[in-house]
């Protein structure tokens, strides 16, 4: 194991010299195994409140693995863990002490793919709510429009409550899943991937969402189309084999890159 | 000389394509061939008792009078108790197998139900008589009546001697399990990671996840896999024959021997003639349209579940 080789300065003042919002979450020294085979490596990164993050890099760098680490998804498989710190509000998500039901409520999650459940919309909305909150039938279904609104879905499926969430097309069923997500109220929200599964027009919606969202919400986006990153994003983190290589403002980042690594695949030089 | 060999081509597409109509129509032939003889052969029987023979349950070969309630009864008791003990079990086995389960615990005990799923069933008969029947008239059935105290049910009146419909449904259960479960393990592992990954980074709790999603997107599989079981267990001979005590008559004690269609064919056919013989294989008819009836329910049970979850599996 590779001990303090960070590429990059873990003080990132600097980047967040002008920006005001607070620390959501603080990554530090984090490293990722699966069995033996490490997949991260001694990872610093910063996510500020009510911006949005993106995550951009090569297939297999560790862009989502990263990620699956902020709601400890990767617990499911046998022989995955984590070492290192992930503060989530002060408090360190890591430790076996860290309940991670409550995690995942803080902590919301949207795919590649879109994963409506094998229920009515209304029910997958209705779905986290109903496992976190006790809460009337009316108070739900007035959370689920809620949801349903923020989501900018309400319009297109307001008539089809009932239906399956599977009839939806790609991009609304993707829509439906960040309803899903916000509908228990999250701090953050993780996309891994949120379009790559969906069409132009679909991206489009969403990524319009995402800039209305991040008023409320945080944000941390996978993605591997450059434009996507620098049109939604505040921060960039470029991940090459496992390292963060950079972290910067957006615009920096993609105007004026520090690293050769980045400059050559943001220019589309491999990846 | 090319066009030829275009036209030899196309004549042996033909011949492969008549061959394989041939093969498949067979299929029809035989089904059909089964109901116009059991049907021919059974109609002395039909005309003498008519639809009495389904409802009565008398049965005296001495005046030559069947009725074919008694076994239609044993046949519904045995398979609805096989049911009820494999349907759940095998529902925890599959789910233990796929979402809990160490993967090497999880292969060697899948290899032992695929090899329990091997085993004659004159095996499970064979044992059911020798091991299970002594088993249940010592322990079972005094523990249910007596220490459980429900002698008082009309379902475990009298004396328990191990015969009976209780134990041979009982064997039966420990028949189907394994392709219950074995099916139901795999319509498990059909559902995507992903989707059960987004349940769980709902917050929901493996419970949860398995009860709202993975049930739900495999419903039309799990159904599948109880209709495959219900099929095997409605028409069960040997496992059955040894244990149920043959007695053609309807009890509401479990306790209490009776039989069933396929036990009673068995059990009698070598020295059947004349209208016995012609009654027995108007049972075969009854057993043969009851398995049809399940499939064709199966079938309509399948496409409802398929239009209301979208068809996933």
């Amino acid at each position: 194991m590779q001990e303090n080789n960070a590429l990059f300065d873990t003080d990132f003042s600097s980047v967040f010299k002008d920006d005001p919002a607070e620390t959501l979450i603080s990554v530090k020294g984090l490293n990722f195994f699966y069995g033996k085979h490490q997949a991260l490596f001694n990872n610093y990164m910063e996510i500020k409140k009510n911006r949005v993050t993106a995550v951009i890099g090569p297939s297999g760098c560790g862009k989502s693995t990263h990620l699956r680490v902020y709601n400890r998804i990767y617990e499911l498989y046998r022989d995955q863990y984590a070492t290192g710190e992930v503060l989530l509000d002060g408090e360190d998500i890591l430790s076996p002490a860290a309940d991670v039901l409550e995690l995942r409520k803080k902590v919301g999650m949207i795919f590649q793919k879109p994963t409506p459940f094998p229920m009515s919309v209304f029910d997958n909305v209705a779905y986290g709510l109903k496992l976190h909150y006790k809460l009337s039938r009316r108070e739900i279904s007035e959370r689920v429009e809620k949801a349903l609104k923020s989501a900018a879905l309400w319009d297109e499926v307001k008539d089809k409550l009932k239906k399956q969430g599977t009839a939806l097309s790609g991009g609304q069923q993707q829509r439906l899943c960040i309803a899903r997500a916000i509908a228990v109220e999250p701090e953050i929200l993780l996309m891994d991937e949120p379009t790559s599964a969906v069409d132009p027009v679909g991206t489009l919606k969403i990524e319009n969402l995402i800039e209305v969202l991040k008023n409320k919400y945080t944000i941390v986006i996978v993605t591997h189309n450059m434009q996507q990153a620098a049109r939604v994003s505040d921060y960039t983190a470029f991940f090459y084999e496992g390292y963060i290589v950079e972290f910067d403002k957006t615009e920096n980042m993609f105007t004026k890159p520090q690293k050769k690594q980045t400059e050559a695949y943001i220019t589309g030089r491999f990846g | 000389m090319k066009q030829k060999k275009k036209q030899d081509k196309s004549a042996a597409d033909r011949i492969f394509y008549i061959t394989t109509m041939f093969c498949a129509f067979l299929v029809l032939v035989i089904m059909c061939g089964f109901f116009v003889q059991l049907f021919i052969h059974s109609f002395p029987a039909i005309k003498k008792f008519g639809f009495t023979f389904l409802v009565s349950g008398e049965w005296d070969p001495v005046r030559n009078i069947y009725g074919a309630a008694s076994a239609i009864y044993g046949t519904a008791i045995t398979t609805i108790i096989a049911m009820a003990i494999a349907v759940p079990l095998s529902f925890l086995i599959a789910l233990f197998l796929v979402e809990m389960a160490h993967p090497v615990l999880s292969r060697i005990i899948g290899q032992a139900i695929e090899l329990l799923a091997a085993i004659p069933s004159i095996i499970y008969g064979m044992w059911g008589l020798f091991v299970f029947v002594p088993f249940m008239q010592n322990y079972v059935g005094p523990f249910l009546a007596d220490t459980l105290k429900l002698k008082w049910l009309p379902l475990f009146q009298g004396p328990c001697t191990g015969f009976g419909l209780l134990t041979a449904g009982i064997v039966l259960a420990f028949m189907v399990l394994p392709f219950i479960s074995a099916v139901m393990r795999d319509v498990f592992k059909m559902v995507p990671p992903v989707l059960k990954e987004s349940a769980y980074g709902c917050g929901a709790t493996t419970w949860e996840v398995t009860f709202d999603v993975t049930m739900k997107y495999g419903m039309q599989g799990l159904l599948g896999a109880v209709f495959l079981g219900l099929g095997r267990a409605v028409g069960e001979t040997m496992a059955v024959l040894f244990i149920i005590g043959n007695t053609p008559r309807i009890s509401a004690s479990l306790f209490e021997s009776g039989t069933t269609i396929s036990a009673t064919l068995a059990n009698n056919f070598a020295e059947s003639s004349g209208v016995f013989q012609s009654v027995l294989l108007e049972l075969g008819l009854v057993l043969l349209a009851i398995t049809f009836l399940i499939q064709i329910a199966a079938q309509f049970w399948l496409n409802m579940v398929r239009r209301k979850f979208g068809g996933n599996i």
